[in-house]
């Protein structure tokens, strides 16, 4: 009972939560349409309101919408725990001789696979509207390791989450009005220099900002010319948010699994 | 033969109810044992804690000699559960359920395939085992829990109500598996509300109630306890009764009730379906005239009427469910036994 039977039951569980996907569209629909929606929506309508000095808004755009669905992506692992954990299926894995983490960690790993088929939907539009990676593309991959990163970190908090609530849909709920904030007090969608003092300093600590600051880089999508960040985090984005990723996982990955533990029990 | 689960003064309170109040019991190897009760007599409380589901307040307890409470993770190598709610994946086909279950019990991938595949022959599934289970009917898929239980060869099963809400047919048909793992020389603790399940399948049977054993034996011996079979008599006119009433006394092997209804007598017999027929051919003779003449096995109602006075109808106490949906899920009163 050790990582390795965590992580090879994980793989069994993870499998099975990809089969019912393949079973129940329903989820995968919405995977693939908001990011679409999304990319549509912000590049239409705040594509000719906002000005990128020296840059087109769309090119600026899209790793603020990356950053921000991978974060809301990870809502389905709170959504998909807590909906587990109604099901008689539970009562069986908790019979089972088998890792008592691989419920947890199987759900975080499928929903990898949820957030890498988003991306390659929402990058794919991205490049209908216009965008492009100017970088290499070395670079770009490593971009989307750290937005593929960042998104298992947050499942992690998510779970904790799916698993503390009474059904799926509060997971949405309660998730929804701190996430929110979270991705727009940002330079997601506009230059953090923009904002006001106070949401500035919160933007540019932001470790969102940081992730969406360092696929910018990454992509080549920072305009020649624009100026060098003054805060740290942004300057530093791809090493503030690789800690941000691994401190989450570091807290929440105990938690959940302590806590997936603890609500077996108590029934 | 040896005894293989084994449970001592077992406590489980919920806040302010008291699910099991001192439970003990006793399974030797090899056996069917039955867990008769009602509704939140605390049946399902008892096997989740065997199961390692679930901590009791007080008490111990083990399977194989290994403590549940110290070693769960060792208990769980050895036992195959099939809850009182199909435990398997509805978007899942039936193979991908029980590969899942094998691979989880670290039979490894080749094992675990043949392993499905095997089970799903024994228990009839074969053409139906590459559709999801939501398109299974509840007699399958309880077939298919079933078949769960069994992946890992395990020595010991818990089947909690393995047929409560079935149809006649699909019970029998459930019936015959379950009877038929024991010539394969598992050991079996099945809970039921159903006297007559605890009757065609177990050995040995304890009634349970406000989660304390009240009784414990065969289900002849729980039949006899309540005065075995009984024969009512109700008779075409009141005047006839004290003659009907002196013939049914000379084979009663008890006391004589009137039953409440009119023109009616009921007596307790030792051999009832000969001593029925007899009976008519006197009272023919006789020229008594008959309304109605009913041959009666207890049930599990009589059981309890005779060891609780009270019936099982009456339950204000319930249990929580082995799932966490307790409130969720229709508590499934069951059919009258």
């Amino acid at each position: 009972m050790s990582l390795r039977s965590a992580i090879g039951d994980g793989l069994v569980i993870a499998r099975r939560n990809l089969i019912k996907v393949k079973r129940v569209p329903d989820v995968l629909v919405f995977v693939l349409l908001s990011p679409i929606m999304f990319v549509l929506l912000f590049a239409y309508v705040f594509g000719s309101a906002i000005d990128i000095p020296g840059g087109s808004y769309r090119e600026f755009l899209m790793a603020g919408i990356f950053g921000q669905t991978v974060v809301f992506g990870a809502t389905f692992t709170g959504a998909g725990l807590a909906e587990d954990m109604q099901r008689g299926i539970i009562d069986r894995f908790r019979s089972l001789p088998m890792s008592r983490a691989a419920v947890v960690f199987g759900r975080t790993a499928s929903d990898v696979v949820y957030n890498l088929i988003s991306l390659t939907i929402m990058a794919l539009t991205g490049l209908i509207v216009g965008w492009r990676i100017r970088g290499s593309l070395l670079d770009a991959l490593l971009g989307f390791l750290m937005l593929l990163l960042f998104s298992y970190s947050v499942s992690w908090v998510m779970a904790l989450v799916g698993l503390s609530v009474p059904s799926p849909e509060v997971v949405n709920n309660a998730t929804f009005i701190v996430i929110f904030p979270i991705t727009f007090i940002a330079n997601t969608f506009v230059p953090a220099e923009s904002l006001p003092t106070v949401l500035r300093v919160f933007a540019e600590w932001n470790p969102i900002s940081s992730l969406v600051q360092a696929t910018r880089e990454l992509f080549g999508n920072i305009p020649p010319g624009t100026p060098e960040p003054t805060a740290w985090p942004l300057q530093n984005p791809v090493l503030y948010s690789l800690f941000w990723s691994a401190l989450i996982i570091a807290i929440f990955a105990p938690l959940a699994v302590r806590r997936y533990v603890r609500v077996a029990k108590k029934s | 033969m040896a005894e293989i689960i084994r449970a001592d003064g077992l406590v489980k309170r919920y806040g302010e109810v008291v699910a099991l109040d001192g439970l003990d019991l006793s399974v030797q190897e090899g056996t069917i044992v039955a867990l008769l009760g009602p509704n939140g007599a605390g049946k399902t409380t008892a096997v989740s804690i065997l199961t390692t589901l679930i901590e009791p307040n007080e008490g111990s307890a083990s399977v194989a000699g290994i403590d549940v409470l110290k070693q769960p993770a060792e208990v769980r190598k050895i036992i195959g559960l099939s809850g009182q709610y199909a435990a398997v994946d509805k978007d899942l086909t039936g193979f991908e359920n029980l590969d899942m279950i094998g691979r989880l019990y670290h039979l490894g991938r080749k094992k675990s395939r043949s392993r499905a595949r095997e089970l799903l022959e024994r228990f009839d599934l074969s053409e139906a085992g590459d559709r999801p289970v939501k398109t299974y009917s509840g007699g399958m898929r309880r077939r298919l829990d079933l078949a769960g239980a069994l992946v890992a060869e395990s020595p010991v099963l818990f089947l909690d109500e393995p047929t409560t809400g079935l149809d006649l047919i699909s019970r029998t048909e459930l019936w015959r598996l379950i009877r038929n793992l024991i010539d394969q020389g598992n050991t079996l603790l099945l809970t039921t509300q159903y006297l007559e399940e605890a009757d065609r399948l177990a050995d040995d049977v304890l009634v349970i109630d406000y989660g304390k054993t009240i009784a414990q034996g065969s289900t002849d011996e729980l039949k006899d306890m309540v005065g075995g079979e009984r024969i009512e008599i109700k008779v075409t006119d009141s005047a006839h009764l004290p003659a009907a009433s002196e013939m049914l006394g000379r084979i009663a092997v008890g006391d004589l009730t009137g039953d409440d209804r009119p023109r009616t007598v009921v007596a307790p017999v030792s051999d009832g379906v000969k001593q029925l027929a007899d009976l008519l051919k006197n009272f023919e003779a006789a020229g008594i005239g008959v309304s109605e003449a009913v041959l009666r096995r207890p049930t599990l109602d009589d059981v309890f009427l005779a060891l609780t006075g009270a019936s099982t109808e009456s339950r204000e106490v319930e249990e929580p469910q082995l799932a966490l949906e307790s409130g969720r899920r229709g508590r499934g009163r069951g059919l009258p036994s």
